[in-house]
């Protein structure tokens, strides 16, 4: 035998390549480099966070009884024994009480559910604001707003399992928006929930399974197509030197990117579990067992879930009712009407924008800077920003708890604001960004500027001299 | 003439902002050319950088034992959570030391071959145009697989309704004439209980506490407060109102109750529901005052009986809960 044959490195991909043909492949993917940005890393921070979850998860669900049978509680945590509870409620008090390191992996579960949904945002407005969604990556665009879609259901369904009263309260709210559904909303709810709300006992194993399967094979499923896709496509790059469409300039997985990819999975890891050990997040045997007749004051949901909560807030009092039907309940109006028109923008704005603003058909890989396209950019901050209003229209009663200005007219204010906002805001980035613009075409157009010119014998002499465009 | 000076400026703003939109969408630049090549490469660890990412990994597997350690004692929620967290700063930071100063630096170019074959295009359509080659009968052939297609999903998805009832059960409430109002403790509620400006929850009796229909808010009011309609002036014996507690908007408890302690400066009593604030006057028959509900809460008419303790004198004055598509026909 040579000594090639027994690396220890060279021997397993010689043993895999001969039975599958894979070593350039592995080659390949060792190569395969990465565009040096840090706004690439949020994408990753986001698949990050969802290992999170499916290892804490896992954890979980080895505990979690999924049950709305009634009992009385004498578990781990004192002060509720002898209150009548589900028994998904109970769990979840004796896993944070009772299972050792349990409590810190429910409150890592839940930290990484907030921040994977956030870091999709950013992404998403990353490769919005960057014109990345463009051909040939409009697929990829999709993908990802779907699993932002259902990254947001898969949050609910999570807190919605527990039993707690807020989670019982935006069950409610849940079975509200189903029912205000115009001819179907009755059969559907009767459906899902098995019969008039609080529902039948298989409601709470269909939610478990829906929250533990479905929903994260669905997610698992649509990650690996997003990152099957950017592989075949390469990232994309900004600017600059050396970069240019047809090629990719960057680190290379191997060694480099793989350590510092490592290190910013490491990172993510570090701040949950901190956040998990250190920093309380839904107490839940603060807020007692969900009973019907019972809520509280002051309830917000998980943050995800503010704009929602805003959007059924400030639609007025409307519920049309004629010829003995209620024809649309008024919570279809913010649940359902508001995020489907959102989400239909999110979907649709790759060829919105290449109908109706760039008229622009061509591959790139080249990325925009938010300058670069101030129309995309304007209705981008027009768009974004009417999304906020209306979440910013949800911590009404806790504005009003910490400032003091009455609840009424801040809804009226956000009611204005809904259609305000946008207008300013977009008009404002629209100018932002088409000045920024145009001084970059054409910097210091018609500037003149004196030169200091020294000659040969020493002296010194000033020319007044015009700086040609491009020069500065 | 200001107005038309004014409207002058705006044509002249707009047209402004056209010109400039027109610059505006005027496509980029071609990018810089290639040069400089960005290629480099570096190789040689700093001696430091090796030492230090040696002791943060042997602190991080330090830590690693720690948690092993809390886990066994005492389990403290924070302590495990300092330990696991501090484990896996130290190894991000190491690795993070090892990427930028340990192993080889490099800046690669790969090239980026395009995407798209268009010489394919034709060849793979033909290939799947063939399976019609030579098949006389193809529109029943197809019509008939849509067939096969439409039952076999008919099936697949019928065995779907045996998740619920039907929705002929929505809205309704276990509340009878004769009805008691039991108290949180399944207690009769009492009238004299009550004084004006109270605030009870109550559950039919004989139903189940947990069904949507059952909990009522029951409210006491001065009686000249009170202003219901014509046929609902006998609802409310001793100014004593009650309602059903779930929010027509979106199914929330109605938990919460104004009631004025100053007359010249509060606001009129109102029954609230917590979850988006939708307002409900309880003096004219729980009407909407304020916020996103579409209807008013379904009133109980109530009786005092003879003991003294709260009964239903009827059902509930319509349908409970969130309205539906059939919440009209009630």
């Amino acid at each position: 035998m040579s000594d090639a044959a027994r690396d220890p490195v060279a021997e397993p991909i010689r043993f895999v390549d001969e039975r599958l043909g894979a070593a350039k492949l592995i080659r390949g993917a060792l190569d395969y480099v990465f565009p040096d940005h840090w706004s690439f890393l949020l994408g990753e921070l986001a698949l990050y966070a969802f290992v999170i979850l499916v290892a804490t998860g896992t954890y979980l669900a080895l505990f979690f009884e999924p049950s709305t049978t009634q009992l009385v509680y004498h578990g781990a945590y004192g002060p509720l024994h002898g209150v009548q509870m589900s028994g998904a409620y109970a769990s979840a008090l004796d896993i944070s009480y009772g299972v050792p390191a349990g409590l810190l992996l429910r409150q890592t579960h839940h930290w990484a559910a907030l921040l994977f949904i956030a870091a999709i945002v950013v992404h998403l407005m990353r490769v919005f604001f960057t014109g990345a969604f463009r051909k040939p990556r409009e697929l990829n665009y999709v993908v990802g707003v779907a699993m932002l879609a259902i990254g947001v259901l898969e949050g609910f369904l999570g807190y919605s399992l527990v039993d707690d009263l807020l989670s019982g309260m935006g069950l409610a709210i849940a079975y509200g928006v189903v029912l205000s559904i115009p001819l179907v909303g009755g059969q559907v709810g009767a459906l899902l929930w098995g019969g008039q709300y609080p529902g039948s006992v298989a409601f709470e194993p269909r939610l478990f399974i829906a929250h533990v399967f479905l929903v994260p094979a669905i997610l698992a499923t649509l990650i690996a197509v997003h990152l099957a896709m950017i592989v075949r496509q390469h990232h994309t790059q900004f600017r600059g030197p050396g970069r240019q469409e047809h090629n990719v300039v960057g680190t290379p997985m191997w060694p480099a990117y793989a350590l510092r990819s490592l290190s910013w999975f490491a990172t993510t890891a570090a701040v949950l579990v901190l956040l998990g050990g250190l920093v309380q997040i839904n107490p839940i045997w603060q807020w007692g067992p969900y009973e019907v007749a019972q809520g509280t004051n002051g309830a917000q949901p998980d943050w995800y879930l503010g704009w929602l909560i805003g959007a059924l807030r400030i639609m007025p009092a409307w519920e049309p009712r004629f010829w003995g039907h209620t024809w649309a309940g008024n919570p279809f109006f913010g649940g359902v009407v508001f995020p489907t028109v959102v989400f239909a923008v999110l979907f649709a704005w790759p060829w919105l924008e290449q109908r109706f603003i760039t008229r622009d058909f061509a591959t790139h890989h080249l990325l925009d800077r938010p300058r670069d396209n101030p129309w995309r950019t304007a209705i981008g901050a027009a768009f974004f920003s009417w999304v906020f209003t209306v979440f910013f229209a949800g911590a009404a009663d806790r504005i009003l708890v910490s400032v003091g200005i009455p609840y009424e007219t801040q809804v009226w204010l956000a009611r204005g604001a809904f259609f305000v906002a946008p207008v300013i805001v977009g008009v404002a980035a629209y100018r932002i960004a088409s000045e920024l613009r145009r001084s970059d075409l054409h910097p210091l157009r018609g500037a003149v500027a004196r030169r200091v010119v020294r000659r040969p014998d020493g002296s010194f002499a000033t020319v007044a001299d015009e700086v040609e465009p491009g020069a500065g | 003439m200001r107005l038309l000076a004014r409207l002058l400026a705006a044509v002249a703003a707009w047209r402004a902002v056209r010109r400039g939109a027109a610059q505006d969408r005027a496509p980029l630049p071609p990018p810089p050319p290639p040069e400089p090549d960005p290629r480099a490469r570096r190789v040689g660890a700093r001696a430091d950088a090796e030492r230090l990412v040696a002791a943060l990994l042997i602190a991080c597997g330090l830590c690693g034992v720690a948690f092993v350690v809390v886990y066994a004692t005492s389990a403290n929620t924070q302590l495990l959570g300092a330990a696991a967290g501090l484990a896996l700063v130290l190894l991000a930071v190491a690795l993070a030391v090892a990427s930028f100063a340990v192993v080889p630096q490099e800046t690669a170019v790969e090239p980026r071959p395009p995407l798209e074959a268009p010489a394919e295009v034709e060849p793979a359509a033909r290939e799947l145009r063939d399976v019609g080659e030579g098949v006389s009968r193809r529109g029943l052939i197809t019509a008939a697989a849509g067939v096969a297609g439409a039952g076999l999903a008919a099936a697949a998805i019928t065995p779907a309704a045996s998740l619920g009832p039907r929705a002929k059960g929505l809205g309704a409430a276990p509340w009878r004439r004769g009805t008691r109002l039991l108290d949180q403790d399944g207690r009769p509620l009492r009238a004299a209980a009550l004084v004006v400006g109270a605030f009870a929850t109550a559950f039919a009796e004989g139903a189940d506490r947990r069904e949507l229909g059952s909990p009522v808010v029951v409210v006491r009011l001065r009686e000249d407060e009170v202003h219901l309609p014509a046929a609902r002036r006998a609802w409310a014996p001793q100014g004593i109102l009650a309602f059903s507690k779930i929010c027509t908007h979106a199914g929330c408890a109605v938990s919460l109750f104004r009631y004025p302690l100053d007359q010249q400066t509060s606001k009129t009593p109102a029954l609230v529901c917590p979850c988006h604030y939708s307002t409900f006057d309880p003096r004219r028959a729980g009407r909407v005052e304020f916020g996103p509900a579409g209807r008013p809460l379904p009133q109980l008419p109530l009786a005092i009986a003879a003991d003294g303790t709260l009964v239903a004198a009827g059902p509930m004055s319509g349908p409970i809960g969130p309205a539906w598509w059939g919440v009209g026909h009630s």
